[in-house]
């Protein structure tokens, strides 16, 4: 999808607004193939709907997102753009994975048939492939074991590694995973990290928004910390989260450590 | 602390608590029951041996058939376009919208009756049918209404068109049903409007639409019988005409009634198996398997 000087995510002064109000004012950031970006914020910051807008679940109001060499959601001729039509827009989302915080798996399909719709029925991989397939993916988030299980019989966290395994199973470029383990009983967190933690060494372009300062130090190449709209800080993990600049930084990381 | 109870350990016997009421209920009902029945199967009024004759008769059997024959078809049609009714209301197209807001509107609004007797004469209002270009001398097809629509056709259109109106509102509430979080979830696997619908959105929408389903699966058996007004042979047509010629009229309602009966018993058990195909997945039934796996394999 990118060449290799291009960073896979570019985004220029996106702004989006929900009636009156500005979530988005201008946001700035590139995203390196292989690198992970956390973005910190206390809620309402707009991190969430930043996130959104990469794969164009929300539309954006100014600016714009390139992952990889394509403009997300238009088609730029000159200096105007053209809507693309639903059809390329799903072909654009078929290459970022997302991890929601309420996993939105499937619940009337089984764990291996969660991960293996998708490949079939939009990539148009056979079912047999696609089934190798997903199950080495389970094995890999650590549910050889759960492929004929629906969700209800899953255990938060294990719903999420396969919410996981379901978008890795598109040969994703970029995953975007959006508080991936808010939703999940406090013992559940680590098994979600430790699936999240493997498939940065892996290599994969990630964009996580979470609220863990100890995954963010730990795995992060970049940490990001929004607030009412804005990037406030970024930088390695040390410079913002040991020597943050910014006050509302400070603030907001004395009210979570 | 008061002085601790003896026995604790052992599991609790206990008298259990004694409901005179519904005893006294229970007899009182059986009593009416009983004294209903015995007056109908002793009235001199009514000719038993005229219902066993008649009860499986081949006129009334042969009626029965197309009685279920309307009863299937107009259920898959009505279905199929009550699907097509609800996408267009839910829809960000406005035309579309109030087409089918329209549309529900219109055959909701107007009696079943009516309208059947209106496909019954669709032939005074287009003695002819004609399929060609408007305007133009050009015709590819052209039949009398009444070779084209027989009764049994007007009948059909009738009560399909008439409940897919009912049915869209059951199928709408369906999809509204299912959590926002899946169409982002699908969207954000490439998948396309369409396919979601169909692949994602719908089966779970069948779990809350089924139910109301059945339910107007039943009332559209019933109504086939409003069909008599426009001849077409069914059950309750067949038992009418008998009964206008042996003039057994009490005989042959009993004979229909108990046919209806019969075959509303019946259609619950297709009911209930689709209703366990869709819950696949969902709480009550995962629970019981979940308890069979065993708990040893937690996490």
């Amino acid at each position: 999808m990118s060449a290799d000087n291009l960073p896979m995510v570019r985004a220029l002064s996106v702004r989006k607004t929900f009636g009156q109000n500005e979530v988005l004012k201008g946001i700035t950031l590139d995203v390196k193939q292989g690198e992970v970006l956390c973005l910190l914020g206390p809620s309402g910051s707009g991190k969430s709907t930043f996130l959104r807008c990469i794969n164009h679940l929300e539309t954006i109001d100014g600016g714009r997102i390139y992952v990889g060499d394509e403009l997300i959601g238009y088609r730029q001729v000159g200096d105007v753009l053209h809507e693309l039509h639903p059809a390329d827009i799903a072909k654009q989302r078929s290459s970022i994975g997302m991890v929601f915080q309420r996993f939105n798996l499937f619940p009337h399909l089984t764990a291996i048939e969660n991960v293996i719709e998708a490949p079939v029925g939009v990539k148009g991989i056979s079912r047999e492939d696609a089934i190798a397939r997903g199950k080495e993916l389970l094995a890999r988030v650590g549910l050889a074991d759960r492929a004929d299980f629906y969700p209800s019989e899953l255990s938060g966290g294990q719903q999420q590694r396969v919410a996981i395994a379901r978008a890795l199973a598109m040969d994703p470029a970029l995953m975007l995973f959006d508080e991936p383990t808010s939703a999940l009983d406090p013992e559940l967190v680590g098994d979600v990290l430790d699936v999240m933690r493997d498939l940065a060494k892996s290599g994969m372009t990630m964009i996580v928004v979470t609220h863990e300062i100890g995954f963010a130090r730990e795995v992060a190449d970049t940490v990001v910390f929004m607030d009412q709209g804005v990037v406030v800080e970024a930088g390695t993990p040390s410079q913002v989260l040991d020597f943050p600049q910014n006050e509302r930084t400070k603030s907001f990381l004395r009210s979570v450590l | 602390m008061a002085d601790a109870p003896k026995n604790t350990e052992h599991d609790i016997v206990a008298k259990p608590l004694r409901h005179p009421g519904r005893v006294v209920a229970a007899v009182i009902i059986t009593v009416i029951l009983g004294l209903f029945v015995w007056s109908l199967v002793s009235a001199k009024t009514i000719d038993h041996d005229v219902i066993f004759k008649y009860l499986f008769d081949i006129k009334i059997i042969q009626g029965m058939g197309l009685t279920v024959l309307l009863t299937v078809l107009s259920m898959v049609i009505a279905t199929a376009l009550a699907t097509a009714l609800a996408v267009m209301k839910l829809s960000d197209n406005r035309l579309l919208r109030i087409v089918a807001t329209g549309y529900i509107e219109f055959f909701r609004g107007t009696p079943l009756l009516l309208q059947i007797v209106f496909w019954g004469y669709l032939g005074i209002i287009y003695p002819n049918i004609i399929i060609g270009l408007p305007f133009t001398d050009v015709v590819w097809f052209n039949q009398p209404t009444s070779a084209v629509i027989s009764s049994f056709a007007a009948g059909l259109i009738a009560l399909s068109l008439n409940e897919a109106a009912y049915a869209a509102e059951i199928v709408r509430a369906g999809i509204l049903s299912v959590d926002k979080g899946q169409n982002e979830a699908a969207k954000s696997l490439g998948m396309s409007g369409w396919y979601t619908m169909r692949r994602i959105v719908l089966p779970q929408a069948m779990r809350v639409i089924l139910p109301p389903m059945g339910n107007e699966t039943i009332s559209m058996l019933k109504s086939t019988s409003l069909l008599q007004v426009i001849a077409v042979s069914e059950l309750y047509t067949i038992a009418n005409q008998i009964s206008s010629q042996n003039l057994a009229q009490i005989e042959l309602l009993v004979v229909a009634g108990f046919w209806y009966l019969v075959l509303n018993t019946i259609l619950g058990f297709p009911q209930r198996s689709l209703e366990r195909k869709f819950g696949r997945g969902f709480e009550t039934n995962a629970l019981t398997r979940t308890a069979k796996v065993g708990i040893n394999v937690g996490g």
